[in-house]
């Protein structure tokens, strides 16, 4: 083993200034110069910065599109899931309470409608995106507080939904942060 | 056609067509024949001359592996300490605490051999200084320390008669200097133009639109991710793995992730049909290993397609309801996809929480962690098949009443006796350490410990069960996924899985290294009409039994105590 010990001691380091300096110093450069510049990528609106685009933000008004639920409370700063798993008997009973809030806020709609992802938690408790049908069923609730007509609103939802890539791989999705943004604009216009 | 469903046959189809033209590039490298990337020699010996290596002289496998150890304790003593006085290093700027003496022991050994699994969560538990100088390179090492140990024993497999396999040093910088590095530069560009950050500024504190106050944790993150599936590794930068939409932010990203912890494992399989001139025993390892990741699949994708009953009973929309614990810009196919192939492989990363899915796909990941050969980790994946391959050889030549040979050279009982310690030590290891925690769960639930165990378990009944099993599992196969729900950072935790850690590590090394360097010194037997041909089909059913035997009998009373039992409580 001695014999190994000075060349181990001697490629170790030479390796951590391989692959953790000069790799990843290389990549943050490479970062500089793509969208957000490497620090992520950050929303604005009339200049301000009001979140990121990729971390769900809590909206707790009912005048707005709300993000899915989350298990640590929207802190990006500890994501984190549920971890409850499809038996247990609390986690379900959280689940029928989280359906009847979501039909006491939302009168008139198909409780048959109501998409799974608007009941239970995210796996990141971050997670920026509603499916289509989770925006389109919340569009009632908006256009009754905000006096427009809900088929301005599902124009909103559709045109801000984006496509699965290439059109053919993966889900459609809507960037709640970005959708409520066009929603406040569409109000002052 | 359902575009969950195309994006993930997709993924698959872009992993094999990536895996050929790489397996061929590996063995060529690993031939010493010419390839494109020769230009990096004279890299190559820059490093080795400034650590005082001759690459060139042969080693036997016994000084390889005591190469490998030596390295691998200085890793492991140098990581400690680090990971406990990361508070008064650099690179901290969230001014995160050193980490407790058991949390540094088994994050350490975690990474060290490979596992990654994280008893802290990344946003608290560790500085950026720690994130890349001590788990980053233990991802580049410890992806590299096993292909050298698997090209050992490919060099013992296409030796006739030797007692000397290569060197250790020379195919462990090479796995760097030639894939792992390339590769992970390239992973990580294409995370960094889709959002994933690369700066080494701190958290960041934003007022949303409705005038919270909320913090951001960010960092160096699409350096690690791109190695963190390359090297089969898993451990990612946030607490949510790739489920965070830092880590894993778009479609495109998924299966950029997804192909970077298959594509290696698979092509190392074609590499060795390459290599050995016998693409014919390759096609079939791989035709085998295919067909059981399949037989875990399809009941995976099933289950969380049905979704939750018990959520559909509450009489909301019934399609897609096993959305707790997963993201909307994957959705349900992929994530089961996802899950498939991280426990088959020995990655263990996640685009989802493993503690909210369906029964059926914690049993099938515990079952792909516990066969822990259906591709596999790199390099320890096919020395896993290898172990079994040897075991078949043996059953296959006492049935038909001929010698056991594999690759010209006889399998005889000290090599059995080996490939019988390491097949068996995985059930034991999994098993004696579930029963103990088990034991102190239930008699001891009160103990005076920091953290009671009372307080261990996330969910109640099987599934709880299923938690404490998974744990073990999962460090036995060096996979590192977890049931979050399971409190794991305390002493306890912390230790029995450091121990289960190392011994999991190295001796399923170890003892398939040791086979191939003993059976390359013996002599070489030409293949004649009474050999047992190795490169069949029949061959090739005749390790998947032996595989389904081990995994079976071993391990059926615990999976029915814990995801099967499970399933069928549910309505």
């Amino acid at each position: 083993m001695k014999k190994y010990l000075l060349p181990s001691l001697r490629l170790t380091l030479v390796l951590l200034i391989l692959l953790c300096v000069i790799y990843p110093l290389f990549i943050m450069l490479v970062g500089k110069v793509t969208p957000g510049g490497g620090d992520g990528v950050k929303v604005y609106r009339n200049g301000k910065v009001v979140g990121y685009e990729n971390i769900a933000q809590a909206f707790k008004s009912d005048r707005y599109f709300q993000p899915r639920p989350s298990a640590v409370n929207y802190n990006a700063a500890g994501s984190g899931a549920s971890n409850a798993g499809p038996t247990n008997p609390d986690y379900l009973k959280k689940v029928q309470a989280a359906i009847d809030t979501f039909t006491v806020h939302n009168p008139g709609i198909n409780k048959s409608d109501i998409p799974a992802e608007l009941v239970t938690a995210s796996g990141s408790g971050l997670d920026p995106d509603l499916s289509p049908e989770g925006a389109n069923i919340q569009a009632k609730r908006i256009a009754r507080l905000r006096n427009i007509p809900e088929q301005d609103l599902l124009k909103l939802v559709d045109e801000h939904t984006e496509k699965p890539l290439f059109g053919i791989f993966g889900p459609a999705k809507v960037n709640v942060l970005k959708l409520n943004i066009a929603l406040d604009d569409l109000h002052t216009h | 056609m359902n575009t969950e469903i195309v994006g993930i046959v997709a993924t698959y189809g872009i992993t094999l067509l990536l895996a050929i033209p790489l397996g061929k590039y590996i063995a060529k490298v690993f031939a010493a024949e010419k390839v494109w990337t020769d230009f990096l020699k004279p890299f190559e010996r820059f490093i080795f001359r400034l650590s005082g290596i001759d690459s060139t002289k042969e080693m036997n496998w016994k000084e390889q592996m005591k190469a490998m150890l030596t390295i691998s304790s200085i890793w492991l003593i140098y990581a400690f300490f680090a990971l406990i006085y990361q508070d008064k290093l650099p690179l901290n700027p969230d001014h995160n605490l050193g980490q407790t003496p058991d949390l540094a022991f088994n994050t350490a050994i975690s990474f060290l051999v490979n596992c990654n699994i994280q008893d802290y969560s990344g946003e608290t538990g560790v500085t950026y200084f720690t994130q890349h100088f001590v788990l980053m390179f233990f991802h580049f090492t410890s992806a590299a320390t096993a292909i050298a140990a698997m090209m050992v024993i490919y060099k013992g497999l296409k030796e006739k008669s030797v007692t000397t396999l290569g060197n250790f040093w020379d195919f462990f910088v090479k796995s760097i200097t030639r894939f792992l590095l390339p590769l992970s530069v390239l992973i990580a560009i294409i995370l960094a133009f889709n959002g994933t950050p690369t700066s080494y500024a701190g958290k960041d504190t934003v007022i949303t639109m409705q005038g919270d106050t909320t913090q951001v944790s960010r960092g160096p993150v699409a350096a690690l991710v791109a190695i963190k599936h390359l090297g089969t590794n898993g451990g990612g930068w946030f607490g949510a793995n790739s489920a965070h939409p830092l880590e894993c932010p778009n479609y495109l990203t998924y299966m950029v992730e997804m192909i970077a912890q298959l594509v290696i494992p698979i092509a190392l399989i074609f590499a060795l049909g390459f290599y050995l001139k016998k693409k014919k025993l390759a096609y079939i390892i791989f035709g085998v290993m295919t067909f059981g990741m399949l037989l875990l699949f399809i009941p995976t994708i099933q289950g969380e397609m049905h979704g939750n009953s018990a959520i559909a009973a509450m009489g909301i929309n019934p399609t897609n309801t096993a959305m707790e614990g997963k993201e909307v810009r994957f959705g349900i196919p992929a994530t089961a996809y996802w899950s498939t192939q991280t426990t088959v492989t020995s990655t263990g990363s996640a685009c989802g929480a493993h503690d909210c899915y369906m029964p059926m796909t914690t049993g099938a990941e515990l079952m792909a962690m516990m066969v822990n050969c259906f591709y596999g980790g790199c390099g320890v994946g096919f020395m896993n098949y290898y172990i079994m391959i040897i075991i078949a050889v043996f059953i296959s030549g006492l049935m038909v009443g001929r010698t056991p040979e594999f690759m010209g050279h006889k399998v005889e009982a000290r090599e059995m006796k080996i490939a019988s310690i390491a097949a068996l030590l995985h059930p034991f290891l999994i098993l004696s350490f579930t029963a103990l925690s088990c034991y102190v769960l239930v008699n001891l639930p009160n103990i005076h410990w920091a953290f009671q165990p009372k307080n261990w378990l996330g969910n109640p009944g099987y599934h709880g069960f299923s938690e404490m099993l998974y744990q073990y599992t999962s460090c036995a196969a060096n996979n590192g996924s977890a049931m979050g729900g399971l409190t794991a950072n305390n002493v306890f935790w912390n230790v029995t899985t450091g121990v289960v850690l190392l011994f999991s590590r190295f001796i399923p090394i170890i003892g398939p290294v040791a086979i191939a360097g003993i059976m390359a010194q013996k002599k070489y037997i030409p293949e004649s009409a009474g050999t047992l041909k190795t490169d069949t089909g029949t061959f090739g059913v005749m390790t998947l039994a032996v595989i389904i035997i081990i995994a079976a009998l071993a391990f059926f009373p615990a999976l029915a105590l814990g995801p099967f039992a499970e399933f069928f409580s549910m309505k």
